[in-house]
């Protein structure tokens, strides 16, 4: 918010705001915030940590604020790297021009454990594998954002997005008379229209029937799943309720099998199908991946989009962006140190103290290694687990993140955030101006995984 | 040399199911080794999914059956020309990377003795073709061909460790170790015209990739290289991967399957 102790006139009502309310309205504010999100029961279970499935994801008042010229620069980098992206996937799973020009190795690619060869010669509707492209971005300076990662699966987070942006406008109505704020409630509408406009050859319907498939509601991200489903007007299914007969796949309804021409899937590929990858798993439909081959229907992401957003195939996306787009990266990526290439984990055992480490297959900010913050012993044993076993790892810079206003216990402080905002990419490709802030709440940390205690705020984008 | 197919699977439920979903890989390769005459698959109830050739140049195609199923029988008959290639896989359209048959799956995981044979072979010779030759007997010494004393989910290491096995067994071992010394390497399934005395007409080999001439067929538990008594159908990772027919039954109903398999030479 500050820029050499100015506050950055993008902010400069906020401040006027926060300095005008009493301590009492905002404990008040707070409360009804909590309640309003309990009641509507959007809550993060968190793997392994054992405790309260139920626990609220912690929201921040402070709204984080973008001005119009920063978020079209934002907007074009987002865009540009989700079009990249989807082309590196029908690339490898057609000719590997990429990897034929040696701009990637084909190891790296081919022997990744998120490749899938079932997905080998399908060019999916549109030739789009990724449809929600999830970019996490970081920001260093005033003009400065780096790119952490890329999420081609299926990314979450997308609910609180909308969701933050609700709650906000409940609390604090007059906020946005007094500001103009762009809005992001047309999210719904471009990701139902996203998902019908790749409905495959075989429809021949003009209106394709779109379901969300959610592997139950033990599921960490199930309240997403049935607010999607709800906000799109779509069902929600489980492996269950699907069948396939013929060349298609079907829903059982009370008027009898529907055809379903789009499924939004939110399982891993490991699991959609018994037949095809993991036998053991009950979550799939048996035979999806022969209706899907031959055709008869559509999967977003589609079956194989992980190995784009591998954290050693993360380092190629500028390239990515050249090879296929013959344009320069609009967003940069973080230096990255592949622990594989023997010199890059020379370096990264020599500097462990300065470097955050993470794994390649990991996420939500499990098994990473902060070295500024780490113990002397966690250092030491970080550096076994390197040696042991170096490909399983990626070292970074640790950034100075940017940080925004956040509501503390002692009144408002300085909090470092990032921003996941959500591409679609079907026949068109659309951003919603906004996206998902992440905010580490312990004063000084680096980590923003809502697994790891991180919270979340609503992020704004001014209109001009 | 013309080959004739017979093969029928029954498949029976103890109780009836509600329904079973399979994907048939069994229609006969594409390349110059071999060519279809007639071909046919038949299913005693059920309607086929939409049919496609995958990237690895394998025809598959879906069926579903729709319940309550209490027997099925799936029925392959054709005629086959072949020619002897020496195991040479030429004019096989596929467009697969080798590089992506060098990945590991549970039942190929190599271990020790296996990595040793992969690096015997590999340092034995500079020569590609003699490399895999040499693998491949080393294969067909370690394990001796020897019905019943391994089952479906036999490891490659576990068949190696008991010296006996099937040809699933051998090309199992044969892709692992292969794979362990940077050779891409890949399970094969289809029909061998056997002698009177042994040998399995439904049959499995490995393909090992030889930078030049491209796939080439060993047999391990043959000894040979695929001739004009083998047709091949498809490959995969491994025997999961590759099988000629997968399948779900959904329901209680425990399943007991048939299987027989008559391939024979016409004489001309």
């Amino acid at each position: 918010m500050f820029h050499a102790d100015q506050v950055r006139p993008p902010y400069a009502r906020l401040a006027d705001w926060t300095q005008q309310m009493p301590d009492e309205l905002r404990c008040l504010k707070q409360a009804e915030a909590e309640a309003f999100f309990r009641r509507i029961g959007i809550t993060f279970a968190v793997y392994g940590e054992g405790g309260d499935p139920d626990r609220l994801i912690p929201f921040d008042m402070f709204p984080r604020v973008f001005t119009q010229a920063e978020w079209r620069k934002l907007e074009r980098g987002v865009k540009q790297r989700a079009r990249a992206l989807n082309a590196f996937l029908v690339d490898i799973y057609g000719r590997g021009e990429i990897v034929r020009a040696g701009k990637i190795p084909a190891a790296l690619v081919y022997r990744n454990a998120a490749y899938e060869k079932a997905a080998a010669g399908i060019v999916p509707p549109r030739g789009v594998y990724s449809h929600i492209v999830g970019i996490d971005i970081v920001r260093t300076g005033p003009d400065t954002f780096y790119v952490l990662e890329d999420n081609c699966r299926t990314p979450s987070g997308v609910s609180y997005m909308l969701e933050n942006r609700e709650i906000m406008m409940r609390l604090f109505p007059g906020l946005f008379r007094e500001n103009r704020i762009e809005p992001i409630d047309s999210y719904s509408t471009l990701l139902r229209r996203t998902l019908a406009s790749v409905a495959p050859e075989k429809c021949t319907s003009s209106d394709p029937v779109v379901v969300l498939l959610t592997p139950g509601h033990f599921n960490s991200a199930y309240y997403e799943h049935s607010f999607l489903a709800d906000l799109m007007g779509i069902e929600l299914v489980e492996g269950a309720d699907l069948f396939v007969e013929g060349p298609f796949v079907w829903m059982r309804t009370t008027e009898g099998p529907k055809k379903v021409d789009v499924i939004y899937r939110r399982l891993d590929d490991a699991f959609i199908d018994p037949l095809c990858f993991r036998p053991d798993s009950m979550l799939g439909v048996p035979g999806l991946m022969d209706v899907y081959r031959s055709g008869g229907v559509a999967i977003a992401s589609a079956p194989g989009a992980g190995v784009a957003d591998d954290k050693a195939v993360y380092t190629y996306v500028p390239d990515m962006i050249r090879f296929y787009l013959g344009e320069e990266p609009v967003l940069q990526n973080v230096p990255t140190w592949q622990c594989a290439k023997s010199d890059d984990l020379r370096y990264v055992l020599d500097n462990l103290a300065e470097l955050v480490v993470k794994e390649v297959h990991g996420s939500g900010g499990y098994g990473m290694l902060v070295g500024p913050k780490a113990s002397r012993d966690q250092l030491a044993s970080f550096a076994e687990r390197l040696r042991a076993d170096p490909g399983k790892y990626i070292a970074q810079p640790t950034l100075a993140l940017s940080t925004t206003p956040t509501f503390v216990d002692q009144g408002i402080a300085p909090r470092h955030v990032d921003l996941r905002p959500f591409c679609l990419v079907g026949e068109r490709i659309e951003l919603v101006p906004g996206g998902l802030t992440r905010v580490a709440l312990t004063e000084g940390s680096l980590v923003v995984n809502s697994s790891q205690g991180g919270g979340v705020k609503d992020t704004w984008v001014l209109a001009e | 040399m013309i080959l004739t197919v017979n093969h029928i699977t029954h498949y029976r439920y103890d109780q009836p199911v509600r329904g079973v979903v399979q994907s048939h890989r069994l229609y006969p390769s594409c390349f110059d080794g071999q060519r279809v005459i007639v071909w046919d698959v038949t299913l005693s109830d059920g309607i086929a999914g939409g049919g496609f050739r995958d990237a690895a140049g394998d025809w598959i195609q879906g069926y579903s059956v729709q319940g309550p199923v209490d027997a099925l029988s799936v029925t392959v008959t054709g005629q086959v020309e072949t020619r002897d290639l020496a195991g040479v896989l030429s004019g096989h359209r596929e467009s697969i990377p080798p590089e992506a048959y060098l990945v590991e799956t549970p039942a190929t995981r190599a271990d020790r003795t296996l990595i040793e044979l992969g690096r015997a072979a590999k340092g034995s010779t500079p020569d590609l073709l003699e490399q895999a030759h040499r693998l491949s007997g080393a294969i067909s010494d370690a394990i001796v061909y020897r019905p019943g004393v391994t089952a479906a989910h036999t490891t490659a290491a576990e068949a190696l460790a008991l010296g006996e096995g099937v040809c699933q067994d051998h090309a199992h071992a044969l892709i692992a170790s292969a794979r362990s010394a940077d050779i891409p390497a890949r399970y094969v399934s289809g029909y061998l015209l056997v002698g009177q005395d042994r040998g399995e007409a439904a049959h499995a080999w490995a393909e090992l990739w030889v930078a030049g001439l491209g796939w080439v067929g060993f047999d391990p538990a043959n000894r040979c290289c695929p001739d004009a008594r083998y047709i091949r159908l498809g490959s995969g990772m491994d025997a999961r991967d590759a099988a000629p027919i997968r399948g779900i039954a959904r329901g209680m109903g425990a399943e007991t399957m048939d299987v027989s398999v008559a391939i024979q030479s016409v004489q001309q």
